[in-house]
């Protein structure tokens, strides 16, 4: 008997047959880019010496830059047309051995107390400062989560996601500034800001999908990036704002360990409530209708579902998280400016979706832990991180498509089950 | 006798020069299952597309009457979502199901212009909406046993046979409560066993008060089936009336035999 080739290497052979004219699109959605971020990128204007520097490299950078992009998302099209192409022949795709292991119980409850003592007591057992690294992790997991709704059960590839992470930190920032508001209120005002602005980008690219969406999005955290940098008056330009003050405990006063520790907790809290609502949300008339628009938008139109509002209520949840996780940013490094909100933030919440698996709350754990903490405890590599996400994201993107944990679909129970004996179908 | 449920007058649906459809009438009752054949390319699937309000139409009006509540809409400029929510659902012919959702999932969506539950319902879960959840499950899966997918309700839409398939459509565009619903060749790519259930099945949910508008080719099952048949050529309407008047219409019978045919093929 013939051994059958796997699945995942026919699949990989497919994927590498991108034709001249996806090449020829690609290159002409760069160009269209190179032509788009020119006067951004490019020229710059010295006002103070009255000189103009030409950035060329930068024209460089941005035309490999989104040629890449293009291609990757040219790919990822492709397989997706593949898919439906092989509709009849491929089965659901195999579970993860993590997921094999949380699926059986004997491992499952162990695995999950472990985890949580483990998760607990972490700043009691290790110091400050991997306490201080983990509570990155732990924000980069509900930025994860946040942007999960956007692209993992949407559909909608969002690549200016790090606009409302800013939003959210610049309303603490600011509103701190000029009116002495405290981190308390000022961490649903920053979220419900960021919200206001994911709406505010999701209205002009309701239509648009693909590579389009991608590009405009991006275009979008870039502008508010830029208006952070150049608006002197408004946001203090490049150097920032400094002196925002921690989160405060009923007045407590506290250390800076004690602060630490103090914004690891908070920030434990703050996980459980997103895991905790963002599953609800997985599991309810809304996030079926957002799947059902990441799988057909057509169809879904058709079957009733309002695409404006429901897309809208993505973008603006997904921003929601953003905003808070901004607030706590803000709060934990004391100081904020723009170079903290470059094109890189995004690129890293996106390779946590893509890498854990879209639309697995699991999986996007995971992938942030990976990302986040794989980094930091190999230093000497940090260096090469850059690299490592595309050479990650790409080889994610060919061999495990659905992420590190796939997402699964939820199982129903039914009144009528219990009454009628299940019908075998005569298929 | 009463007013046509869908009213359709003078629909003209333009691409650049072709001129898909030309000034075409066509009327359904309630109760009734009504036919829309035609060669490929007459523009069945585009009068399809403008009724559900994915085309936007050159020139016509179509009406759309609820026989429970009389109430008459003009569906110029309606969104395809507002359209199906006023009660007009329909099939794809090239089948555009949620591939990565559940059988039973795919049919719950269908519920979601009936259902009303959002954020705040989604995150808190009152028992409002924990009824009209359990409500969405119930009523789909009472849909699914209609169309015989029951045993299927958990595996992924993507692995069922092309003719479970279709009737999940079927089952998806039911779970809208239409009162009129559009079957875009329902039995296309079926054997003959299965095109003998989906006859059986589209005469049941007639019978529950759906009426049916369907494009087929397999003339068979058209002229078991329907109460009416319309014949469309190059946009055109060529034809109306009974199964036996259309059988030997001349017209028809040249448009789908081409000229040098008709002696022989004629009864
Ligand atoms: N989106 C479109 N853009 C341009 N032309 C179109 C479009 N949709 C349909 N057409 C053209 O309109 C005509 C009618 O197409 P339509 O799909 O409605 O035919 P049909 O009757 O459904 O055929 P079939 O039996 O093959 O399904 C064809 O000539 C087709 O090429
Ligand atoms: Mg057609």
């Amino acid at each position: 008997m013939a051994v059958p080739v796997p699945e995942r290497f026919k699949r990989a052979a497919m994927v590498t047959m991108i034709s001249i004219k996806d090449v020829k699109r690609s290159l002409l959605v760069s160009l269209w880019f190179v032509f788009l971020s020119f006067p951004i990128m490019v020229i710059q204007v010295n006002p103070v010496e009255r000189t103009v520097v030409w950035r060329w490299s930068n024209m460089l950078y941005m035309g490999i830059a989104s040629l890449l992009l293009s291609f990757l998302v040219r790919i990822w099209l492709l397989r997706q047309e593949r898919r439906l192409a092989q509709k009849q022949l491929s089965s659901s795709p195999q579970p993860s051995i993590l997921h094999l292991l949380l699926k059986q119980q004997k491992f499952r409850y162990p695995l999950i107390i472990g985890g949580s003592v483990i998760v607990l007591a972490f700043p009691l057992i290790f110091s400050s400062y991997q306490a201080n690294i983990m509570t990155t992790a732990l924000m980069y997991i509900v930025l994860g989560l946040g942007l999960n709704i956007v692209v993992g059960l949407a559909g909608l590839l969002d690549l200016g996601y790090v606009a409302f992470y800013a939003v959210g930190a610049y309303s603490y920032a600011l509103f701190n500034l000029h009116f002495d508001l405290g981190f308390w209120p000022a961490l649903p005002l920053g979220g419900l800001l960021a919200a206001l602005f994911g709406v505010l980008l999701g209205f002009p690219v309701l239509r648009l999908r693909g590579d389009y969406l991608a590009i405009v999005t991006l275009g979008f955290g870039e502008i508010i990036r830029l208006i952070l940098e150049n608006w002197n008056a408004f946001s203090k330009g490049p150097s920032g704002i400094s002196n925002i003050p921690r989160p405060g405990f009923f007045g407590v006063e506290m250390s800076l360990d004690q602060a630490m520790t103090f914004m690891y907790y908070l920030m434990l809290v703050l996980l459980a409530g997103t895991i905790f609502v963002v599953n609800r949300l997985q599991d309810s008339r809304l996030g079926r209708a957002w799947v059902a628009l990441r799988e057909d938008e057509t169809a879904c139109q058709a079957m009733g579902i309002d695409k404006a509002q429901t897309k809208l209520i993505a973008f603006a949840l997904g921003a929601f998280w953003a905003g808070l996780i901004g607030v706590i940013f803000a709060a934990k490094t004391t100081f904020v400016n723009p170079a903290s909100f470059t094109f890189m933030e995004s690129a890293i919440i996106l390779s946590i979706v893509v890498l854990g698996g879209m639309g697995s709350i699991t999986g996007i754990i995971f992938g942030a832990l990976i990302l986040i903490l794989l980094p930091e405890y190999l230093r000497p590599l940090s260096e090469y991180r850059m690299l490592a996400f595309g050479a990650i994201l790409v080889a994610m993107m060919i061999f495990k498509p659905e992420g590190l944990i796939a997402g699964s679909r939820r199982v129903y129970r039914f009144q009528a089950q219990k009454i009628q004996p299940m019908l075998k179908n005569n298929e | 006798m009463s007013k046509p449920i869908l009213d359709v007058i003078g629909l003209t649906m333009n691409f650049g020069g072709i001129r898909a459809l030309d000034h075409l009438d066509l009327d359904v009752y309630a109760g009734e299952i009504v036919a829309l054949i035609g060669p490929n390319g007459a523009g069945k699937t585009t009068f399809f597309n403008c009724l559900t309000g994915m085309y936007a139409p050159a020139e016509g009006e179509i009406r759309l009457t609820s026989p429970e509540t009389g109430k008459q809409t003009l569906l110029a400029g309606l969104k395809p979502n507002k359209i199906t929510e006023l009660g007009m659902a329909r099939t794809f012919q090239n089948i555009r199901l949620f591939s990565r959702m559940t059988v039973l999932e795919n049919v719950m969506i269908g519920r979601h212009c009936r259902t009303r539950s959002l954020i705040f319902g989604a995150i808190f879960r009152p028992r409002k909406t924990r009824e009209e959840e359990q409500d969405t499950v119930d009523r789909s899966y009472r849909i699914l046993e209609k169309v015989g997918l029951s045993g299927q309700v958990d595996e992924l839409a993507d692995n069922l046979s092309y003719g479970a398939q279709r009737r999940l459509e079927i089952a998806r565009a039911l779970a809208t409560d239409p009162f009129l619903l559009l079957l875009d060749e329902p039995a296309a790519g079926m054997n003959p066993q299965e095109t003998a259930e989906l006859v059986d099945l589209i005469r049941r949910i007639r019978d529950d008060g759906h009426a049916v508008l369907l494009i087929e080719h397999d003339m068979k099952l058209v002229m078991t089936l329907s109460d009416r048949v319309f014949v469309l050529d190059y946009g055109e309407k060529i034809a109306q009336g009974t199964p036996a008047e259309i059988g030997v219409n001349a017209a028809v019978i040249k448009a789908y035999l081409g000229e040098e045919v008709l002696d022989e093929e004629m009864p």
